[in-house]
């Protein structure tokens, strides 16, 4: 079905609806305040806008400092045709964040004040200053698409000639911002609940994000595969699955260690909602570490999607159980969000689906950008499942 | 001179001068409903709460080393050599994390308004500066509520409770709680059966966040040359390989 020269799809109707909510959300938000369009309180002053746009925004973004650091720093070849489209979505992830940030913030003018009115004693500070470097390092990783679309050789020439330190400071930056929106709550203490409150916060922070960051990676190479009938580049996509798997790994040991070393196991109690989402946050990380171990899963281009899909879900589980969870108790309410901070959330997931698709498809982000048709590349993605694991 | 807060639950007879002249001051409404409300909140900055016949006092506590002041990102918050912890409205952004982090509940928000800020007590920076007192303690009735130099008035509950122990819990709250605050308690009853939080860090709490910032310059120092020292060693590797013609 067409109407006035645009292809009617269910996901076009979707991303259509999606926007006029969003749209209505952001009157509400702009004009009648953060009362009339959220759930917030003085006893809970952060709701999803920081705890998932922000938070799970800038770790599902972490694939392109990881994989740049992969390709660029460590000269892991291999990975190199999916560094693009992982500083893409990084790119898009962070610009998003922002616009997260300018509703949920007060007085979002004053958006840049950290950059001149200092406060190093603050991690909120130091988060404000290291994302803004590095959405600036992500638009120069991100600028070569363009330069390299428009033949501008020149341009080009400079960016390859800054491009290592511009790299190198990518990698820090984001390694110490990652790790700091996990230090943002240790000043809590006493109100955070003990099966999350843990003064290793940043590391499990960062060893997350570094997962996740992966696990973005396929997700969008599963996704764009299909949208624009490209092959999969599934020997590549079967490694990242099990350097995945091991991440993940690390980060459950790391986290059962510190519990444990914590004596927050004694926090468990069978009938209260914090260990129903403390068990629902592990199993959705423990159950695809396990799968993705498995040789059999790693066959299957759609296995593994599932299982990538779990461990995002548990990825957000958590980040959503430290602002939100762990704080529920002590500050005595239980936040639900409003249906506007709901649809502003979705309107923005779907902003990002949108641009991703939009400078895939124009820009060239992967390495044969879309030309190859549709059933030559179905018969490849077969082809690539059914070959042997033995090129792994 | 550093003041303080002197509020003596036990003298409070739950009259509420101190909730309508602190209203006066920020020009803000004060009628029976909000005095029924028994909460802070942007319009009621300081408040009196009963618990059957006894009163407690809520207000911000101005930390020795606040947390709102610590993890505020423009520094809108400071807390001034005089004692006062005291907020600048031009400065703020509205991320909240002082409400987040404060270990009282103190900072509220302005939820409805176009031009949101934070409201909170800021003990009379004005009036105390100038060696007077805030208001809450001029009008009080019975001197549950005083002003004054911190170790004097640390010296005046000790004098109180020396005078009449049987009326008072032996511990004067604010002394170490979150590493001290401007405002002590004298209490009859333990503290949180007054609303008062008992489980708190005597520690100061910025250093919880201080002891991974800290170490900042150090992470960006090793892995600058970390990295840069990778980058060196796999590339090298790939040239020579290329000049010998290999691979």
């Amino acid at each position: 079905m067409t109407l006035a020269g645009i292809r009617i799809t269910f996901w076009r109707i979707v991303f259509g609806v999606l926007m006029v909510l969003a749209a209505y959300a952001a009157y509400v938000r702009f004009f009648h305040g953060l009362g009339a369009s959220t759930n917030l309180s003085d006893q809970f002053p952060w709701g999803i806008w920081i705890g998932f746009d922000v938070l799970c925004g800038v770790g599902l973004a972490a694939g392109g400092f990881t994989l740049a650091a992969i390709v660029h720093i460590f000269n892991i070849k291999t990975y190199e045709p999916i560094v693009r489209p992982a500083i893409l979505t990084a790119f898009l992830g962070y610009l998003l964040v922002v616009v997260a940030l300018m509703f949920d913030l007060g007085k979002p003018w004053n958006i840049w004040h950290p950059l001149i009115m200092w406060n190093p004693r603050s991690v909120m500070f130091e988060v404000g200053w290291c994302v803004t470097l590095y959405t600036t390092v992500l638009f120069l990783e991100f600028v070569p698409m363009v330069l390299e679309r428009f033949r501008m050789e020149r341009a080009q020439r400079i960016m390859r000639l800054i491009s290592i330190p511009v790299i190198i400071a990518g990698v820090i930056l984001s390694t110490l911002h990652q790790s700091s929106l996990g230090t943002l709550f240790l000043i809590l203490p006493q109100k955070m609940h003990p099966l999350w409150y843990s003064p290793l916060l940043p590391l499990h922070f960062y060893i997350s994000a570094i997962a996740v960051g992966l696990a973005m990676t396929i997700f969008e190479s599963w996704h764009s595969a299909r949208a624009f009938g490209r092959a999969l580049e599934f020997p590549l996509i079967q490694r990242l699955s099990r350097l995945l798997s091991v991440a993940i790994a690390v980060y459950l040991a790391m986290r059962f260690m510190d519990l444990r070393n914590r004596h927050a196991f004694g926090a468990l109690n069978v009938n209260e909602l914090e260990s129903w989402l403390f068990a629902m946050e592990i199993v959705l990380m423990l159950v695809p570490m396990l799968l993705l171990f498995r040789d059999r899963t790693r066959e299957r281009p759609f296995a593994i999607y599932v299982a990538v899909v779990m461990f995002l879900l548990g990825f957000v589980t958590h980040r959503l159980n430290v602002s939100v969870t762990a704080l529920e108790r002590s500050a005595g309410v239980s936040y639900i969000p409003k249906w506007t901070e709901v649809a502003v959330t979705l309107g923005i997931i779907a902003a990002g689906f949108a641009m991703f698709r939009l400078a895939a498809r124009y820009l060239p982000v992967f390495e044969d950008h879309g030309h190859a048709p549709e059933a030559a590349s179905v018969q490849a993605e077969k082809a690539l499942a059914a070959a042997p694991v033995a090129g792994d | 001179m550093a003041i303080a807060i002197l509020y003596d639950s036990t003298a409070c007879i739950g009259c509420r001068e101190c909730e309508s002249a602190c209203s006066e001051r920020w020009k803000l409404p004060y009628n029976d409903k909000i005095a029924a409300e028994e909460k802070t909140s942007a319009r009621k900055l300081t408040t009196i709460r009963t618990h059957g016949e006894r009163f407690s006092r809520k207000l911000c506590m101005h930390c020795m080393d606040p947390a709102c002041v610590s993890v505020c990102p423009v520094g809108a918050l400071e807390k001034t050599r005089n004692g006062p912890v005291v907020y600048d409205e031009g400065k703020c952004m509205g991320c909240r994390y002082c409400m987040v982090a404060c270990p009282f509940e103190v900072p509220s928000y302005e939820w409805n308004a176009f031009i949101p800020k934070v409201r909170k007590c800021d003990l009379c920076a004005d009036l105390t500066a100038k060696g007077g007192k805030s208001r809450c303690t001029e009008v009080c009735p019975v001197e549950a509520t005083l002003t004054g130099d911190r170790a004097e008035m640390i010296a005046e509950a000790r004098r109180r409770m020396a005078e009449s122990p049987e009326k008072y819990y032996p511990k004067i709250y604010g002394l170490t709680e979150a590493g001290g605050t401007s405002v002590l308690i004298l209490s009859a009853v333990p503290f949180e059966q007054l609303g008062y939080p008992a489980n708190l860090p005597q520690r100061k709490l910025p250093e919880y966040t201080w002891a991974v910032l800290q170490h900042i310059p150090d992470i960006t120092a090793v892995g600058a040359v970390f990295l840069g020292g990778v980058y060196w060693i796999t590339h090298r590797r790939e040239r020579v390989a290329a000049e010998e013609g290999g691979r």
